[in-house]
């Protein structure tokens, strides 16, 4: 009990400097870390992985089941392309929409909790009116809006996402700065005369900073699954591309005979979501154990 | 005061906690005795087991972790160790009851002062709907609270945290208990409060003739309140006696020490002593005498555990010293 | 209470009133409706400046927008362009299909999981726990239409026990209502077992034993009262992800209900049906949230006197 106290005092108050070292101490958790590292690396090297070219169409070889062919580990779909190599390159599908939704997401939405929570005022009573809605309002509604006015496309996929997600950014990040704003260092900070963005950034981020980690990490999970289901209602990226969600879809009308093409790239999802819900848990636990209560 | 029948007898109680790092001997082989109509005073610092000692006595310590490991705890005669569930039950709150330290959690948010005056009556007889009012209003009005036919519907977030305070008091004295434990009852109250709780107290207890320990670290409560004391440090009892004698002649230099670090009206220093050092973890104890560490007046005997001497009758200290040491 | 009642109300009202805004906005930024609602049989310049005038778009916008909102608030949503019946119609025929789908899943949700939580955190660690714990993990990581798929595959195709197709007799909601509440049902688990052993660890509730409650009521009364009080912010916070399933659900089980209208109207680009079905959307999730809050109040009566 009292190694803790002093480990604590040890390493500081920052939050960014208390990061590695709680980290390495912690037991890691191996299988998730594994699949997401599989993940990534298929992501970025799909074309050296993937045995086929994933939009290859061999209309000879269509509907092979799993193992019939050495070449089609996991067969072929209705217009004879590799399962396997699409599901490859879905990989880098999901990454780069989960991703780059995640980040507009969470830049957007931490600079406006910070703002709200820095200023309050009416400035905070309008931003947090709009985070209000945002969080309640139905993804899929939103971005069946989106499509309508904008068109499928893989941008307007990414703003459907990062315009439900920034709202849980912005409400944690005031709730931090909130907490923060009333310190002595702040206070200390502003009175002789540091400008209001430096005490932002210089004092008041590094403490949201562990928050923002931890829930980016849990809500990736659920950015995927809802980068899926859009694309499997059609309303994200382009019929054909490789994605999962579309792939799905793909299997649906010929399930009964031709199984194989829903199956594969539902576990992928449902895998990789398990292991970014695990690592986020992780993450939370081992970051921030009083977080299991605001969740 | 007190007549002599005993009413709950403690003997060689030890609850242990198995935790992960080891294992944490929280009460460590204490004995009392506790006689109708008498207070007791359990003092000490936080962490010493004071409370692990009331909620073993009660039969609620917290699972899986925590056991007790060996002893027996006499309540009118019977051991409650050997009793079930089911018994253990039927003696809390009609036999044995409790408060805690902060009444502002010890009453359930979401449901009025009424229906929890209410459940507590009905366990001891089904009564009618009026009868069950009646006597809650007679209870509450027994702690003082004003207008107790409408604090009836009240909530507890509707009350200040001394009249939440005399609300638990009132529960926990509803059935009659032989025994009553009070944790620290007053820790978390204004002065002014704590003093009209304590007369309070003092109050209930003349009227119904329950036997008390208290447990407390403020050695003037202690005085005001207590007949006998008893002072724990890491899991045992390092010296018992009563509260003149304690006063007039504390023989352990632990209750020494926490005696000076009692602020004096009288005296004008406004420099108040503490006890150097920090309690130990009870998970690595020292072999010998527990507080060795800190005593002043430390010598080489004290690595041997230190038996109970009698200073005088019913006074006894667990200390090398009163044994003609150094 | 009864200004809480009426602060919610008016909360309500307002965040309808700034959806009819912005789906009138959206509509009105991004292209000339009356193209959109041109038929495509008749395209003659004469035409378009009737149908111009016909929906009124010659007069100023605001003027415009008063239109829609007294046409909105009479129910009147447009005509669908596909088969030309008014959207209203449309959305009644689909409405109760939804509903009930709806309340199965939510009832589902609740009546499952809150009970599967606490029982967790009561017996806590054991098999039972830990089985419930996969089945919630699991849950929370399956995508839904995927689910949905494979229960398709194995209980329609390959047991054939389920209906799998439609909306029919009582054995028709099983496999939707189930896909569309596993993930929130999952949700509740994990969070009532959570707040359970947070509540079961709290003083009031050492004091309900120490006062020899007996131990069903502690459990049922005491720790379960307190424990709805987050599960019920979570049902809250669920009814938006109830209406995404729906959507996905029907689409999966060809069920007769909004979410099938919404996207068919979607890839037609149906602008009344979409707008129809927005703004009930909306309406259904700000009433029902709206019955959450109040509800809340009444379990949590902190709530209730506050103010």
């Amino acid at each position: 009990m009292v190694s803790t106290t002093t480990n604590a005092l040890e390493t500081g108050t920052s939050g960014i400097r208390r990061l590695p070292g709680q980290l390495l101490r912690a037991r890691l958790p191996w299988v998730p870390i594994l699949i997401l590292g599989l993940i990534l690396v298929c992501a970025a090297f799909a074309e050296l992985i993937a045995p086929h070219d994933p939009l290859a169409i061999n209309v000879l070889n269509r509907h092979m089941a799993p193992g019939e062919s050495a070449s089609h580990l996991l067969g072929t779909d209705s217009l004879g392309r590799d399962i396997l190599s699409r599901l490859i390159h879905g990989a880098r599908t999901t990454v780069i929409i989960s991703f780059v939704s995640l980040l507009a997401g969470a830049v957007v939405g931490t600079v406006l909790g910070l703002i709200s929570g820095y200023f309050g005022g009416w400035v905070d009573a309008i931003i947090m009116r709009c985070v209000d809605a945002a969080l309640g309002f139905p993804t899929v509604l939103l971005a069946m809006i989106i499509v309508v006015f904008l068109g499928t496309g893989t941008i307007n996929i990414i703003l459907a996402v990062a315009l439900t997600f920034w709202a849980r950014f912005a409400r944690m990040a005031r709730g931090d700065v909130l907490a923060v704003k009333t310190q002595d260092y702040v206070t200390l900070a502003r009175i002789t005369g540091v400008s209001t963005p430096v005490v932002i950034w210089r004092h008041i981020f590094p403490n949201v900073v562990n928050t923002l980690t931890v829930i980016s990490s849990l809500l990736v999970g659920q950015i995927i699954l809802l980068e899926a289901a859009l694309s499997f209602l059609g309303l994200g990226l382009a019929p054909g591309a490789p994605a999962w969600g579309i792939m799905v879809a793909e299997g649906r009308d010929i399930l009964i005979d031709v199984w194989w093409l829903s199956l594969f790239p539902g576990l992928a999802i449902t895998i990789v979501v398990l292991a970014f819900n695990f690592f986020g848990d992780w993450l939370r636990d081992t970051l921030d154990p009083k977080m299991r209560q605001a969740q | 005061m007190a007549n002599n029948q005993t009413i709950l007898k403690v003997e060689d109680l030890r609850t242990h906690f198995f935790t992960r790092s080891g294992v944490v001997k929280a009460v460590d082989g204490i004995s009392f005795d506790l006689h109708q109509g008498e207070t007791l005073g359990i003092v000490g610092e936080s962490g010493s087991g004071k409370s692990m000692t009331a909620w073993s006595i009660l039969g609620l310590v917290p699972k899986p972790a925590g056991r007790i490991v060996g002893g027996r705890i006499l309540y009118q005669g019977e051991d409650l160790l050997e009793k079930s569930a089911a018994e253990m039950r039927e003696i809390r709150g009609s036999g044995i009851c409790m408060v805690m330290q902060d009444p502002s959690t010890s009453l359930n948010p979401v449901f009025t002062i009424g229906n929890q005056v209410y459940e507590t009556l009905r366990m001891d007889s089904r009564q009618s709907r009026s009868s069950l009012r009646q006597k809650a209003v007679e209870i509450l009005s027994s702690v003082r609270i004003p207008a107790p036919e409408r604090r009836l519907a009240s909530f507890p977030h509707q009350m200040s945290g001394g009249m939440r305070q005399r609300v638990v008091g009132a529960i926990a004295m509803a059935r009659d208990p032989n025994v009553l434990i009070a944790d620290e009852p007053t820790t978390s109250l204004d002065a002014t409060i704590q003093l009209q709780y304590l007369t309070l107290l003092k109050e209930i207890q003349a009227a119904t003739g329950a036997a008390i320990i208290f447990i407390t670290h403020d050695f003037g409560i202690v005085a005001r309140m207590c007949d006998r004391v008893a002072v724990m440090y890491a899991g045992k009892i390092v010296e018992q006696a009563d509260v003149l004698q304690l006063f007039d002649s504390p023989s352990h230099p632990y209750t020494e020490a926490l005696l000076r670090s009692v602020p004096d009206l009288d005296d004008q220093t406004d420099y108040l002593p503490s006890i150097d050092g920090q309690p130990p973890t009870l998970d690595n104890l020292p072999i010998g005498c527990s507080f060795a560490p800190r005593c002043p007046h430390v010598f080489a005997r004290c690595e041997e555990f230190p038996p109970e001497f009698e200073i005088e009758p019913g006074h006894q200290a667990r200390c090398w010293i009163r044994y003609g040491g150094n | 209470m009864q200004k809480y009642i009426i602060t919610r109300v008016g909360q309500g009202i307002f965040t309808l009133w700034a959806l009819t805004a912005i789906v009138f906005v959206s509509v009105h930024l991004t292209g000339d409706p009356a193209i959109y609602l041109m038929p495509i049989d008749a395209s003659s310049k004469a035409d378009y400046e009737a149908l111009q005038r016909q929906l009124g778009l010659d007069k100023p916008l605001i003027v415009q927008y008063g239109i829609f909102l007294k046409n909105a608030l009479q129910g009147d949503f447009g005509t669908s362009i596909t088969d030309r019946r008014p959207a209203m119609d449309i959305l009644a025929s689909r409405l109760p299909a939804t509903l009930q789908l709806a309340a199965a899943g939510m009832g589902l949700a609740i009546l499952v999981g809150v009970p599967l939580g606490i029982l967790s955190a009561i017996k806590r660690d054991s098999i039972f726990d830990k089985v419930a714990k996969i089945f919630a993990v699991v849950g929370m990581a399956a995508p839904q239409f995927w689910v949905a798929i494979m229960f398709i595959l194995v209980f329609g195709a390959i047991f054939k026990v389920l209906p799998t197709f439609g909306r029919g007799g009582p054995d028709s909601f099983v496999l939707p209502a189930f896909v569309l509440a596993w993930s929130i049902m999952a949700g509740m688990m994990r969070l009532g077992r959570s707040s359970m052993l947070e509540i079961l660890d709290s003083e009031f509730i050492r004091f309900a034993r120490v006062k020899g409650l007996h131990e069903r009521l502690v459990l049922w009364k005491h720790a379960l009262r307190n424990s709805l009080v987050p599960m019920l912010t979570f049902g809250g916070i669920s009814l938006a992800g109830l209406l995404n399933g729906a959507i996905v659900v029907e689409v999966v089980f060809a069920w007769p209900g909004i979410g099938r209208m919404l996207l068919d109207g979607v890839q037609a680009r149906n602008f009344p049906v979409v707008q129809a079905a927005v703004l009930a959307s909306g309406f259904f999730y700000i009433a029902v949230s709206l019955v959450i809050d109040i509800l809340y109040a009444y379990v949590d009566p902190r709530i209730r006197y506050s103010e």
